[in-house]
């Protein structure tokens, strides 16, 4: 086990590598550049705009830019944003705490509506409930985030007039208010992503809950009198998990990079909404940290996938 | 317009929920002149407006301001301020000695009266000003703001290694002389007629000197008040996150009486234009939100609520079609749209003359900007002195093909005009923009009538107007036969607008097209009105050599004005006192607003 480990670990420096090759190439190779707002402002002289980007190194061939990338990135030094001359490691900072309470949030909703909905489906396949619920999930995964966003906004915000719709994260009240306002400006964002992953996982859970109950050692779990709630959550559902649980482990680095399209219809500070104004700024540096980030854990939690199996399922060994 | 709905109106003047300059253009739209609709409220000097609508009568209690940049702030240095969006955050707290007016004069904010040379503070030769500041104004860490403020914000500035976006406002002061704590004699290196660009709008925001003192040059970019500035604004600095908002709180010593009205500011960025409008126009969420890109159906369907409307405000900016002069098609020296090859045909006025009788202003104005433009013949608009009155648009399909005809451009079987063997087929690129692209549609249509082939191609902005000078599709290299996209004014002073017509600005390969002058037209007379206008400084003799350059450029159609831009602003129904400026920040004045 502890060699398999060590051997992924070993195999993913390359890989690793290579990512951070290529992101840096896409992005150097991209046209645009940070300072372009001054090109076409007549009060900058062009001479200010070559000292910003000798300044800040940009006009280096773009290996020696890659190199300098990479040593400083190994010594944890994450660079320094163009546009906001601020180091990416605070930028980032700022933003993580609400990306992670938006989508964590988000992504436990989805799994507290899709476990019991879908076990509960696939005990009765074909009944009406499965019927109404398959048609639901159906729905909610057919209809993409930035438009149940907007659906939202219009009903409980312009026509209901319940909801803010602009998401802050610093609020200034302090005390029970704090976590009210937290609370309500959290409902629709959480929400449509939520409902959306429920029901994707929805679908997963009944089909992986129906392959298991239809095995021989649930006919003898009832066989030898087990009552129906034991049986399903002991043996059923247990065993049912493993393929979700895959699932969710594969999801947990989008909680980090955020939901790009989610924040910026909610106006929510985190990762995705910095991503791409960066990306719309040409901040390079912030760019390459994010989605260097984002790679590294996608790598890292296939690893942790791999081993969940093993763990939730003694059958599966590796060597 | 009856005498009773009048005299509702002047009320509404005096109370502030009308401004002295829409009352204006209502009743310019009714037939009346402006000096007229002055009389008709009394009258007041020009600087006592703004003062005469503020109603509170104590500071703060006005509870929280919320206003909404859907591209916020990225950092709060006005010196260093990339755009709009970072200048407006940093008005918040800091201020200049002056502020430009929706008319582009001056009032005075941090100076205690205006230089004039009436007043003797403007030498008459225009080599130098002379400010005097207001006493007891205090920095928000209780320091007083003195005359080595400003002595210091000019060194730091003009020093090339501190490469502060502000530097053309500085770099040509030659000293600036203490002459005692609160007053400063600013000299420069030549003539300046213009001597209000320094220290004044939104690039003369003054940065305190014992704060900034250890960060100039080249170690400019580590202090750490770049992130936490320390101003003399109506509002103190309290929190800022990059791209997502800036927090501020009354500052209980501003220099204003009974200012600022609200206890706290926020300003949240991110989004888009539309829907920061709705949370402003239609649910009341936010206060204020700036540059409202908002088509005119969607803005009327949001004011039915009456919760807040969309203003506009005039600027100088320019949506206009640049006419090469140059063969974009032909290399010469390694270079397309150079000096030495003229263009097959735009060189010929006749062409060029037909191109402008088929910009259909109005069907743009009405169906595309709405209230966010205005037609206009002319290149420069803005402020209204230097208009001419010598041009008119029109739009006359029939006309452009007799001037065709009568030039010899025959139309072919393909219905296309040719001669010599040219054909009147052009190549009109911009950037992708919906707007722009009906835009583009429209004239397609119009030209094709009269016989000239319109092969229209959009750019991503963001290659378009970007400064890599190995792309072929920048705006500045020009590789196709028209171009169109805005030129914005930045300043209410025309001088600098107008050197995009000066020869020695061309742009081409040897400054990696750096030249503003993209059209690349060169003309001797122009050069030397502008050179004229340099040194001019009778106000009225300048403004007349302005006025020339632009009819020479709108003669000669090297420019094809299509719409003259307005800001536009979403304002909410209880907010009053606002007054935006097109040649200053949206939060310029921000001390004057009040909620009723």
């Amino acid at each position: 086990m502890s060699r398999y480990v060590v051997r992924r670990l070993v195999i993913m420096i390359p890989v690793i590598f290579g990512i951070s090759l290529v992101l840096f190439m896409i992005l150097a190779l991209a046209p645009g550049d940070p300072f372009e707002e001054l090109a076409t402002n007549p009060n900058v002289p062009p001479e200010v705009r070559m000292n910003l980007r000798a300044q800040f190194g940009l006009d280096d061939p773009v290996p020696v830019r890659y190199v300098r990338w990479l040593t400083s990135m190994v010594r944890g030094d994450w660079g320094f944003s163009f546009v906001s001359r601020v180091d990416v490691v605070t930028l980032i900072l700022q933003r993580l705490p609400t990306s992670l309470f938006v989508l964590g949030s988000a992504q436990l909703l989805g799994l507290l509506i899709a476990l019991p909905i879908g076990t509960f489906s696939a005990l009765r396949p074909y009944s009406i409930f499965d019927q109404v619920a398959t048609t639901f999930a159906f729905i909610g995964f057919s209809l993409p985030t930035f438009f149940t966003g907007l659906v939202f906004i219009l009903v409980f915000s312009l026509t209901l007039d319940w909801l803010p719709f602009i998401y802050r994260a610093d609020i200034a009240d302090t005390g029970w208010r704090w976590w009210w306002q937290h609370a309500r400006q959290a409902i629709m964002p959480v929400a449509v992503l939520g409902l959306f992953q429920g029901a994707t996982l929805t679908r997963f859970v009944r089909s992986a809950v129906l392959d298991v109950i239809r095995l021989d050692y649930v006919n003898t779990a009832r066989a030898k009198g087990l009552s129906e709630g034991a049986t399903v959550v002991k043996h059923v559902v247990r065993n049912a998990l493993i393929p979700v649980v895959t699932l969710v482990a594969l999801q947990i680095p989008a909680i980090f990079t955020g939901a790009v399209i989610t924040e910026q219809i909610f106006r929510i500070p985190g990762i995705g909404s910095l991503l791409i104004s960066s990306i719309l700024a040409n901040d390079t540096p912030v760019i390459m940290a994010i989605t260097f980030v984002f790679s590294c854990l996608v790598v890292i939690f296939n690893l942790v996938a791999d081993l969940l199996y093993g763990w939730l399922d003694p059958r599966i060994s590796y060597r | 317009m009856d005498e009773r709905e009048l005299t509702g109106l002047i009320a509404q003047v005096h109370t502030g929920a009308l401004s002295r300059r829409r009352f204006t253009q209502m009743m310019i739209a009714l037939g009346l002149t402006a000096p007229m609709a002055s009389q008709m409220l009394g009258g007041a000097a020009a600087y006592a407006q703004t003062k005469s609508t503020y109603a509170p009568t104590k500071r703060g209690g006005g509870g929280p301001l919320k206003v909404l940049w859907w591209q916020s702030p990225t950092l709060l240095n006005p010196h260093f301020a990339t755009g709009t969006k970072d200048q407006d955050g940093s008005r918040i707290f800091y201020e200049p000695l002056a502020a430009f007016d929706p008319d582009g004069n001056l009032a005075p904010i941090l100076a205690a009266e205006i230089p004039s040379l009436q007043n003797g503070a403007v030498a008459k030769d225009g080599k130098s000003v002379t400010w005097k500041l207001k006493k007891n104004v205090t920095w928000h860490d209780g320091k007083p703001f003195t005359a080595d403020d400003i002595v210091f914000n000019w060194e730091y500035a003009a020093d090339p290694a501190t490469a502060a976006t502000t530097v053309s406002s500085y770099k040509d002061i030659a000293r600036i002389d203490k002459i005692d704590s609160h007053t400063v004699k600013i000299t420069f290196k030549n003539p300046t007629p213009f001597w209000s660009d320094a220290f004044c709008g939104y690039r003369g925001m003054i940065l305190p000197k014992h704060v900034f003192e250890a960060f100039k040059g080249g170690k400019s970019r580590e202090a750490p008040a770049n992130l936490k500035p320390i101003g003399t604004g109506a509002y103190k600095f309290v929190d800022f996150k990059p791209g997502d908002i800036v927090r501020g709180e009354l500052n209980p010593n501003y220099h204003m009486p009974n200012r600022p009205h609200f206890d706290t500011i926020e300003m949240k960025g991110g989004g888009d234009a539309v829907s920061a409008g709705r949370a402003v126009v239609q649910t009341g969420e936010y206060d204020y939100a700036w540059n409202m890109q908002v088509e005119e159906e969607i803005m009327k369907r949001m004011e039915q609520g009456g919760r807040g409307k969309f203003e506009t405000s005039p600027s100088g900016n320019i949506e206009h079609i640049q006419c090469n002069q140059t063969d974009p098609w032909k290399e010469v020296d390694g270079e397309r749209s150079s000096v030495k090859a003229p263009h097959p045909f735009l060189t010929d006025p006749a062409v060029r003359q037909a191109l402008s009788l088929l910009v259909d202003r109005g069907s743009v104005h009405e169906e595309i900007y709405g209230r966010g433009g205005q037609t206009t013949a002319n290149f420069l608009n803005a402020p209204s002195k230097y208009a001419s009155k010598a041009n008119k648009a029109e739009f006359n399909v029939e006309k452009a093909s007799q001037i065709l005809e009568a030039a010899g451009w025959k139309k072919g079987a393909d219905g296309v005009r040719a001669k010599d063997g040219k054909r009147l087929k052009m190549v009109y690129q911009t950037s992708i923009n919906a707007p722009r692209q009906k835009t583009q549609a429209i004239i397609k249509q119009a030209a094709a009538k009269a016989g000239i082939e319109l092969e229209l191609k959009s750019i991503t902005a963001s290659v378009f107007f970007s400064s890599d000078a190995a792309n072929p599709d920048i705006y500045s290299r020009f590789s196709t036969d028209i171009q169109m996209y805005t030129t914005t004014q930045a300043s209410p002073d025309p001088q600098t607008f107008m050197e995009q017509f000066a020869s020695w600005e061309v742009a081409n390969k040897e400054n990696k097209y750096q030249g503003r002058n993209i059209t690349r037209w060169r003309n001797e007379d122009y050069d030397k009105l502008f050179k004229a206008a340099e040194s001019e400084l009778d106000p009225v003799k300048r403004a007349a050599l302005f006025i020339r350059m632009n009819d020479m450029a709108i003669q000669n159609v090297v420019v094809v004005p299509v719409i003259w831009r307005t800001k536009v602003q979403a304002v909410s129904s209880r907010l009053k006192g606002v007054e935006i400026s097109g040649w200053d920040n949206d939060t310029a004045q921000l001390f004057n607003w009040y909620k009723a």
